[in-house]
């Protein structure tokens, strides 16, 4: 209120609007996804398309086609993993009150990462008949049990006294996450060509292994996920004040920082699993949030979700149209496209850091 | 008085007891069988020394630390029988200093204060938060982010997210109270005198029971009913601030003489004036008094 303004405070933008903006920027990157691709579908055709769909009408088209068969299932898996990484972002960031915080801190990524290479070298040693592309069951469930099993690991090495202490977590992170990249060092060495090219693609994340059976299965995680870690929201802002004084406030912050920890577990893992490691999200959605909104974490968690998904849609429509018919990795393009967009942020607002 | 006619309107009620209190730390006992007893309605000091066990006294009554002997009890059942939210609606703690992570304005601080009450309309809340900036003078800063304050701005910040915890008895009976770690560490001199005049106003007006740890005995002279003072993790005295504040008493803990300023009295801020003792304190024996326990 006061006219003197102060470094570094400058008006913040209203909850509406950043929630409205995040809502809009996730149907437009939706819109921008259904049309482009190898097969480019015209609005009208989509709307044609939709109008089949609801009206119960027998598939006719090859626009159709690829629409409910190739498109729909990999922008829904889009939006599932770009709202489970922002939001986990959040989570984390809020948990650990550090910044620097991203989901990939508690294991998930590198236990998903371990578990995938391992399937990949060897699988085909010990059981060869099995499938072991993008997005196959045998490489989805083996990577989802990687992610909980590394994440269990950091959390339980972090126990002391029957609490959860959150810096310790970091460290025991840090440690596992090393350990896990060098087993997968290893498997690189151990790796054919052929299995080294299908390593290194899974560690830069595509959304091209979207199957409607896999893609059910991780929305409906993702969603649960999601609903439940949106309620952490005031628990989270009372834990921005040191865990004993959030405890002071009657917040029961050992059920919070377990809940946070599983959603992000369950989430982020049903999602790398199936799409291999999509960096940079987790870490920038909520920053880009922050920056315009405010650290209130009722507006950040589903600002950061819906942020995270309209970049993983963007990134994704770029990934599958510019060097067609081929396909970039989308953890390329999420860099490509998030740094420049987070970078021109800082710039912006620089003065609020 | 005001003060004693609450007390015995209901004797358990308003008290907050540590029993035999025991606290170690590997080679070290932090606290010995500390037994003391403060009453709603009062401002009640924990004195000493540093290093005499001050703050682990206070991380015992507010419950963030859990004896390895004795027990503390509010309102004659035990800390620790309570849910953290019922404890959180009734009693508000201030840390000798408290980090506050991400860029939270000072409204949104205060009104964290608010977390454990049943949501009431947004207008009433915001209501207490700008009522309770305003009664520790920083209502002027409400639109500032916390971590671009100075120290004493941030610690009224933290006063004021207290008060508006425990600013009305709406969701459970029984007084409220105030535990506050070194409240006036950071203040200038109006402020001290400001915040702790706020806290007797409360503790009269209104029957919280007010529980500071302080370093200055004038202030404490001035506007505590009680006290305790602790040396070497003992417990050496305790009753009303003048009776326990000789100057003999003075010298035997702090080490210190301490001459009365003559004519000082309630109206006057100082009534003593000190100037150092020959040893240092920390390395004085502890005079050997039997802990009993202090009635309020």
């Amino acid at each position: 209120m006061s006219a003197v303004s102060w470094p570094g405070e400058r008006r913040r933008w209203p909850a509406r609007a950043v929630l409205g903006l995040g809502v809009l920027l996730l149907v437009a990157s939706f819109l921008v996804g259904s049309a482009r691709g190898a097969y480019a579908i015209s609005p009208l055709q989509l709307w044609a398309v939709v109008g089949d769909v609801l009206g119960g009408v027998a598939p006719s088209s090859p626009e159709h086609l690829v629409f409910m068969n190739i498109r729909l299932p990999r922008l829904l898996l889009g939006v599932a993993a770009g709202a489970a990484l922002g939001l986990s972002g959040a989570l984390m960031q809020g948990l650990f009150r550090n910044p620097l915080a991203d989901p990939g801190l508690i294991g998930v990524s590198s236990g998903a990462a371990l578990a995938a290479g391992t399937t990949i070298v060897l699988g085909s040693l010990w059981f060869p008949e099995m499938p072991r592309t993008l997005g196959s069951w045998t490489l989805v469930l083996t990577a989802f049990a990687g992610s909980l099993g590394v994440t269990l690991l950091v959390y339980t090495l972090s126990q002391q006294d029957g609490a959860t202490r959150v810096g310790l977590m970091l460290l025991a992170g840090i440690a596992i996450n090393a350990l896990a990249g060098a087993g997968l060092g290893y498997l690189t060495f151990l790796a054919t060509d052929e299995q080294l090219r299908n390593i290194q693609f899974w560690l830069l994340g595509s959304l091209g292994g979207a199957r409607w059976s896999a893609v059910l299965l991780v929305f409906s995680i993702v969603v649960v996920s999601v609903g439940t870690g949106l309620t952490l929201a005031r628990p989270l802002n009372a834990i921005a004040l040191g865990e004993a004084q959030a405890a002071l406030l009657g917040v029961p912050v050992e059920r919070i920082k377990r809940f946070a920890v599983l959603v992000t577990a369950l989430a982020v893992g049903a999602v790398t699993a199936t799409t291999g490691i999509i960096g940079f999200i987790g870490l920038m959605a909520p920053h880009c949030v922050r920056l315009v909104a405010g650290p209130d974490h009722r507006i950040v968690l589903p600002s950061s979700a819906l942020l995270g998904a309209a970049l993983v849609l963007a990134a994704d429509s770029v990934a599958r149209t510019v060097v067609q018919p081929a396909e970039l990795p989308l953890g390329v393009l999420t860099a490509f496209v998030g740094v420049p967009f987070f970078l021109l942020l800082l710039r912006h607002f620089r003065s609020r850091l | 008085m005001n003060a004693r006619s609450l007390a015995d309107f209901s004797l358990l009620q308003g008290l907050l007891e540590a029993v035999d209190v025991v606290v170690e730390a590997p080679g070290k006992t932090l606290l010995q069988a500390a037994s003391a007893r403060f009453v709603a309605g009062q401002v009640s000091a924990i004195l000493g020394p540093n290093g005499a066990g001050k703050s682990t006294l206070m991380s015992v009554l507010t419950g963030q630390r859990q004896p390895d002997g004795g027990q503390v009890r509010l309102a004659g059942q035990a800390l620790a029988g309570y849910s953290p939210q019922d404890l959180a609606r009734v009693r508000a703690c201030v840390a000798q200093e408290t980090q506050v992570a991400f860029e939270f304005t000072v409204r949104e601080v205060v009104e964290l204060g608010r977390y454990p009450h049943r949501r009431q309309a947004a207008g009433h809340e915001a209501d207490i938060a700008m009522q309770a900036m305003q009664a520790t003078a920083v209502e002027h800063l409400a639109d500032r982010q916390l971590n671009t304050l100075s120290g004493g701005e941030k610690a009224r910040v933290h006063l004021a997210r207290a008060l508006a915890q425990v600013w009305e008895n709406t969701s459970a009976p029984g007084p409220r109270w105030l535990l506050l770690d070194e409240p006036t560490a950071a203040l200038d001199l109006q402020h001290q005198h400001r915040m702790l005049q706020l806290a007797r106003d409360w503790a009269r007006e209104q029957g919280v029971g007010v529980v500071a740890v302080l370093h200055d005995l004038n202030l404490a002279l001035r506007y505590s009913d009680r006290c305790v003072v602790l040396q070497g993790g003992q417990l050496v005295a305790g009753g009303a601030t003048a009776e326990v504040l000789t100057p003999a008493r003075i010298h035997q803990v702090w080490g210190v003489c301490a001459h009365p300023v003559p004519g000082g009295g309630e109206r006057n801020v100082l009534q003593y004036v000190f100037e150092p003792g020959q040893e240092d304190a920390a390395r004085r024996p502890v005079a050997p008094l039997a802990p009993a326990p202090l009635y309020g």
